[in-house]
């Protein structure tokens, strides 16, 4: 059984009311997800803004309650979980965010944010506590005596390793990176990102690893699944997705990556139109407006992800079992 | 730091200086004299017309403002027309009445008015939220006085629970000591409970608007800091709700209300004048009202630049307190 397994998960909110009366519409943020996280893996989620991941990252931990579907986490299943239950299990599944500069308690010092869900669970206090506080600066490549310092008195790459910090203190197994390197420059994204493999090597963790830099979730993913408009349409092993991906939205996002070699002279997909608004996807397959592919079946029915070994694919087309086969 | 403080006395220097005269100004033009007014209805015109040279009201206005202001530079307010003592300590006798009734108001708009508004806050449209606004809009716009006269007609009048003037049934408390205050730290707790049963329907009525807006501001700025990055990134360690709620958001939200608080002490000086009145409070703010009916000029004066120096006083401890619980915020 996989450590982390999601299955059908959903979650519409209401779409803002107009001045008079109700609307009844939903923005579908995240429309009937599963996937499977295996212990000790990352799997990297990637799609442009917009397209849910950052959603399913917070549903999965419960900081967003889904509106449907199960999340089960070492055999447990988690939304039907009492709050304080579900607190406990948060221990074991930390998140690290996206902004350094804004998720850090501008108000608190640096050993008390590290150490404050390690007192919270009930896990060191007193001496211990500033021991194991220490241990976590050092294991993330800071000095012990930012001990007493405050959040702004550090750089982005440095409140991004508080963040990583804190997210192990509790002895997290399974940490969602949304989008944790992003607002760094370019250098310190690597050595944030070689930090986290390194950690994941030392203490067995399991990343979900959210981004939208291709390259980025490239380097750090096992498997990688890409999401569009709420649903999941690819999903395959880091390497496999890379070179013979099949969903024409995976090619597309993929041709769109910059490579550092001027000479080369790629073929570029350039979609046509814009995403459609989530308050209404389009009927069928919700890509199909801007596939260059699109039949008249894709208008109408909506694809399931359908696996060919550990590679699957949401396509009428191009899945296992697609037209292009037949 | 030293500088700084340096330079935040100075700056207050124009303040006082401006504020002196335009209460000077301002009372010179209102009618009336105070030698006739002071004088019994037998003086004889030579009787009123050396009062007023004793007064230095025979003086052009000019030279009555510039001797005042060199009095002050040697901090001396000058002498009371009505009672002939020093102003200086005629105030000194009425202020600890004063501050002990602003220190109990500023108890009560805090210790309700901030759990009512993070209550409010954190749930945003209940029930909870709807009333603390409900009370929050009754504090603001209640007027003080007439709270007071009404906590007198009910309390007092018709169920006769605690007393309605005054401040002690021992005859002493009058305003030159910290009655309640006193009397708590000796242990003196018979006494302190006679001084709490005086000062408790004023301090309501003072306190009232004060815990309206204390509460409005700590629901807005709780509603806002709630939804900040980091109040999810405590959730996401697993804390429950109350710590959120108390340690992470309060201590961010409390910057605002603290301004709203210095800036609202100031009100709750202007406000005591007349509560003290209501109440027959022995403080500064019914000896003010004294002054200005017997146009008592050094007294009025006198009082009003207390006034003024509190409020300025005040807001430089305000500043200060931010550093304290705002370390991005420094002085130097």
């Amino acid at each position: 059984m996989a450590l982390l397994e999601i299955r059908d998960l959903k979650k519409y909110f209401p779409a803002p009311a107009g001045l008079l009366g109700r609307a009844k519409e939903h923005v579908k943020a995240i429309d009937g997800v599963s996937l499977d996280v295996e212990d000790g893996e990352t799997v990297g989620l990637v799609g442009e803004s917009g397209c849910g991941k950052t959603t399913l990252g917070r549903c999965i931990v419960r900081l967003i309650e889904p509106g449907g579907g199960t999340v089960t986490f070492e055999g447990r299943e988690l939304s039907s979980l009492p709050e304080p239950a579900m607190r406990d299990m948060r221990r074991k599944m930390q998140i690290i965010f996206q902004d350094p500069y804004a998720s850090l308690n501008p108000r608190m010092r640096v050993g008390e944010i590290i150490g404050e869900g390690l007192r919270i669970h009930g896990l060191a206090k007193g001496r211990d506590l500033k021991a194991r506080v220490l241990e976590l600066l050092a294991r993330v490549g800071l000095r012990g005596e930012y001990f007493g310092k405050y959040p702004h008195e550090f750089s982005g790459g440095q409140r991004q390793r508080i963040g990583i910090a804190r997210a192990l203190a509790v002895n997290a197994r399974f940490i969602v990176a949304d989008e944790a390197v992003s607002a760094l420059d370019v250098s310190i994204q690597a050595q944030i990102l070689n930090m986290m493999l390194d950690l994941q090597q030392d203490l067995g963790l399991t990343y979900l690893f959210i981004s939208h830099d291709l390259r980025v979730v490239e380097h750090v993913s096992d498997r990688v699944a890409v999401m569009y408009l709420g649903k999941i349409v690819e999903v395959a092993p880091a390497g496999k997705l890379y070179s013979v991906s099949q969903h024409p939205y995976t090619q597309a996002l993929l041709s769109a990556v910059p490579v550092p070699d001027p000479s080369r002279k790629g073929t570029r997909t350039v979609l046509q139109g814009d995403v459609p608004s989530p308050i209404n996807p389009p009927p069928g397959c919700s890509f199909h407006p801007r596939c260059p592919f699109a039949l008249k079946l894709c208008a109408e029915e909506e694809p399931r992800l359908e696996f060919d070994g550990q590679h699957g694919v949401a396509c009428h087309v191009f899945g296992p079992g697609g037209t292009k086969y037949l | 730091m030293l500088r700084y403080l340096l330079g935040r006395i100075i700056a207050t220097i124009p303040v006082v200086v401006l504020i002196s005269l335009l209460v000077f100004l301002l009372i010179h033009a209102a009618p009336g004299d105070p030698a006739d007014l002071l004088l019994s209805d037998e003086a004889s015109a030579a009787d009123i017309a050396d009062a007023r040279r004793r007064w230095g009201l025979d003086q052009p206005i000019y030279v009555q403002y510039l001797r005042f202001l060199a009095n002050i530079a040697s901090a001396d307010l000058g002498t009371s027309f009505k009672y002939s003592d020093p102003v200086i300590g005629l105030i000194g006798e009425r202020l600890p009445a004063t501050i002990e009734l602003a220190i109990a108001s500023l108890l009560i708009a805090i210790l309700i008015g901030i759990p009512l508004g993070v209550w409010a806050g954190a749930k945003p449209n209940s029930w909870a939220d709807n009333l603390g606004s409900v009370l929050g809009f009754f504090g603001i716009s209640m007027p003080s006085f007439w709270l007071g006269i009404m906590l007198i007609l009910i309390v007092s009048g018709y169920f006769n629970w605690l007393p309605s003037s005054g401040r002690s049934t021992y005859g002493v408390g009058q305003g030159s000591d910290f009655y309640v205050i006193q009397s708590l730290l000796t242990g003196n707790l018979k006494t302190a409970w006679d001084g709490i049963k005086y000062i408790i329907m004023p301090a309501i009525a003072l306190g009232t608007g004060m815990m309206g807006l204390v509460m409005r501001v700590t629901r807005s700025s709780v509603l806002e800091i709630i939804s900040e990055d980091y109040v999810r990134t405590a959730r996401a360690k697993g804390l429950d709700e109350r710590t959120v709620l108390w340690r992470h958001v309060l201590r961010n939200a409390l910057v605002p209300v603290i301004t709203v608080v210095g800036l609202e002490l100031g009100t709750l000086l202007s406000g005591s004048i007349i509560v003290e009145t209501v109440f027959a409070w022995p403080g500064s703010g019914s000896l003010l009202i004294a002054a200005i009916q017997s146009r008592d000029y050094p007294l009025i004066t006198g009082t009003v630049l207390t006034y003024t120096i509190a409020f300025v006083v005040i807001n430089f401890a305000i500043d200060m307190l931010y550093a304290l619980i705002d370390p991005r915020i420094r002085f130097g």
